[in-house]
């Protein structure tokens, strides 16, 4: 135990140090290589001119290295596996696609996945928003809000552990030691076994993620509500709008660019969602969604990279609106500058 | 702040039910958390037979005993006497009632003598000892049938966590995610404070597109790294004739897969620094390593940490991740696998399982409390990746 932790630590300060090692020592060699301080003056301006050519890629080299290996080329590289066997060696065409189309637990995925995007993003703004309008205006709101926003940092697989808790089954006759069958058998309901009920079963395990990421869109609506203009309120009031009608027909419409961004983050998230299945299912009772089927096929049997990437293309092609969505706002908010 | 709660005010729902609904929220976001925790310092018998928002009051039980039986009665005057107490040896509680017939096993009160007829009194005190008397010889050679309703204080301890940290390799996976996480969250933070002053403050072409592409990744789903970047793993691993899953490999990973949002981050915040500063300092022959070390990276400390807690949550509750570069070994195993494997061949031992669970989230949770602030403000900065 403690070698390891003497160890981890040694590797932990040579592997930061290494790193600030880098650009250290590069921009010395930059600088020795091109020096400037020699008494030929339209030399040291040309070194120096050369150094500002050479200093950003310097700075940025690594960062640009690992996103290439990491990001870039595994982009390109699925795509072409995508085309080829499970070994990833003979070229099949769009035989993967075609196993894809026809598959029952891959349209069982995508249909559950549907699911999960129709009902998470939605419930999550629902309830930040709703929580952001009730906290704002109580004293102990931020109380609240620290609660609400609490879960953001718990882990999938421990939010799992503490919900599938909730969910714990005992036969009829037994007590109950999870919440949900306590309180059932409490009204007079017989207990279930809830996470392998199908179809349903989906909706508990979206209760996690729900439970989860309404503190984020909390936390956004609630900076959002805040930045509105006071008069807009106040005008409504004056001309005798009610709360409700000054909610969703001055306060909603002001803020439906920040719901727009909400939404998209946890969409962009429950394409992704993996450890929260995985953990309580493992894609059983009809729960599959694409990021396990897709972690399924890429050790099943020994792996099927074709298939598997058919699967990693599809969570891709689902991202990409909203990436293209991101790369004009960004464009458009450097253009502003 | 104030004033919003001032203008919310006009708009008006009654008071009392804004109060009410936040308390009901915040119960319902509380509660799932409260039962791991509560349950993770109960006693392992205790869990299985009663809910855990049982364990706060005492929990009564009813139980059949027997009194001494009458060889050990003493004589005191005209009549017999039997005493000892109701609890065995290291049993312990509350006696409430007592009774002597199976239909009413709570017939009297504890502590006030109770009438049994035949010149037979009992008198069971709260603590357990009894005082048992008869105007005559007891009879027969068996103590006499009792029924008892005892209530057990609430019993808390920590022995789940002792086990769970020794025995089931929670306390190995802690310090194998702190080996992770600690440099997965320095290393990316070095790295793209440098790419986001570059991409900020100096000027060199392809720039736009750069940042272009920063964007485009942020969103680009892990998923579609897995499969070639095993396989680049394996032959690297191959090449040099060692495993493919190492420490390194899995720091580069998740400094890699943080990268795109940590130069979006710290460029939106490095960009936005006064221009005079740092053209001040070039003006007074200051190098852009210089004027990095020494103004951008002390000036933009609060975006590094809005970062670095985003990195560290995220890399200390990755699970695909680890498993994927790390492996599902015992001793490679990062606290989130450790939990995800327990939940397989632990499933229904909930004090194992509600323990391991509490020592996952504990980091984070504080990490939290500590650094909401910061959290936030990062949230609000760069709220466009999805995890």
């Amino acid at each position: 135990m403690v070698s390891q932790i003497v160890s981890a630590v040694g590797v932990m300060i040579v592997g930061v140090f290494v790193c600030a090692l880098y650009y250290w020592l590069s921009d010395k060699v930059l600088n020795l290589a091109l020096p400037v301080r020699d008494g030929d003056v339209t030399q040291a301006s040309r070194n120096l001119n050369r150094r500002a050519v050479i200093r950003p890629w310097l700075f940025l080299g690594p960062a640009l290295l690992l996103l290439g290996i990491y990001l870039v080329y595994p982009v390109v590289a699925t795509l072409i596996l995508s085309f080829y066997d499970r070994g990833g060696q003979t070229f099949v065409g769009l035989a993967n696609y075609r196993w894809a189309f026809f598959d029952a637990g891959f349209r069982q995925s995508i249909f559950n996945n549907i699911l999960w995007l129709a009902v998470v993003p939605a419930a999550c703004t629902f309830f930040g928003l709703v929580i952001a309008v009730l906290t704002d205006r109580i004293w102990w709101g931020n109380i609240a809000k620290s609660i609400v926003f609490m879960p953001m940092a718990i882990s999938f697989v421990g939010a799992s552990v503490i919900w599938k808790f909730i969910y714990e089954y005992r036969g009829a006759g037994d007590t109950q030691i999870g919440l949900l069958n306590a309180l059932v058998t409490m009204l007079g309901g017989n207990p279930q076994v809830w996470i392998a009920l199908p179809f349903w079963n989906n909706f508990f395990l979206m209760v996690i993620l729900i439970w989860i990421q309404t503190g984020f869109a909390m936390v956004i609506l609630s900076a959002a509500l805040r930045g509105i203009p006071e008069e807009t309120i106040e005008a409504a009031v004056i001309d005798g709008a009610n709360g409700w009608q000054i909610f969703w027909k001055i306060m909603v419409p002001q803020i439906w660019g920040t719901i727009a961004v909400v939404w998209t983050t946890i969409t962009i998230l429950v394409l992704k969602v993996f450890d929260i299945v995985l953990t309580m299912t493992n894609g059983q009772w009809d729960t599959m969604v694409l990021a396990n089927l897709m972690f399924d096929w890429m050790f099943r049997g020994g792996g099927d990279s074709g298939r598997s990437a058919v699967i990693a293309l599809v969570i891709m092609a689902a991202v990409t609106p909203i990436m293209i969505w991101n790369i004009r706002q960004a464009n458009r908010d450097a253009g502003g500058h | 702040m104030a004033s919003l709660s001032l203008r919310l005010k006009r708009v008006g729902l009654p008071r009392l039910i804004v109060h009410l609904s936040v308390l009901a929220i915040a119960i319902l976001w509380l509660i799932p958390t409260l039962g791991i925790l509560v349950t993770s310092i109960r006693d392992k018998d205790q869990i299985t037979t009663s809910g855990w928002w049982t364990s706060f009051s005492s929990s009564t039980q009813t139980s059949a005993g027997r009194l001494g039986d009458p060889s050990t009665a003493r004589q005191e005057g005209a009549s017999y006497v039997i005493t000892g107490s109701v609890f065995e040896q290291g049993q312990g509680g509350t006696v409430r009632s007592f009774g002597v017939r199976v239909q009413e096993p709570a017939a009297f009160p504890a502590g006030e003598p109770a009438d049994l007829g035949e010149g037979e009194t009992l008198t069971i005190e709260s603590d357990g000892s009894y005082v048992y008397t008869k105007n005559g010889p007891f009879e027969g050679s068996r103590g006499k049938r009792i029924y008892l309703t005892v209530a057990t204080p609430p019993e808390f301890t920590l022995t789940n966590y002792q086990t769970v940290l020794q025995g089931e390799g929670i306390g190995q996976a802690f310090i194998n995610s702190l080996t992770v996480t600690i440099p997965a969250t320095i290393i990316p933070i070095l790295i793209a404070a440098f790419a986001a002053y570059a991409l900020s403050w100096m000027s060199f072409p392809g720039r736009a597109l750069i940042i272009a592409m920063v964007v485009g990744l942020i969103v680009v789903p892990l998923q579609m790294s897995l499969i070639p970047l095993l396989r680049l793993y394996n032959e690297v691993g191959n090449f040099f004739g060692t495993s493919s899953k190492t420490y390194a490999g899995i720091w580069l990973a998740h400094t890699a897969f943080g990268m795109p949002l940590a130069i979006y981050l710290l460029r939106n915040y490095i960009a936005g620094l006064p221009k005079e500063i740092i053209e001040s300092a070039r003006v007074d022959g200051a190098s852009d390593f210089e004027i990095f070390l020494k103004i951008v990276l002390p000036l933009s400390f609060p975006a590094l940490a809005s970062f670095a807690i985003f990195q560290f949550l995220w890399v200390w509750n990755d699970l695909l991740v680890a498993i994927v570069f790390l492996g599902t070994g015992r001793d490679q195993l990062v606290l989130t696998g450790a939990l995800n494997a327990l939940l397989g061949s632990r499933g229904g031992n909930w004090e194992i399982l509600t323990a391991s669970a509490f020592v996952t989230i504990i980091v984070p949770l504080l990490v939290f409390f500590g650094l909401q602030r910061y959290l936030v403000r990062g949230l609000l900065a760069g709220s466009v990746k999805g995890g």
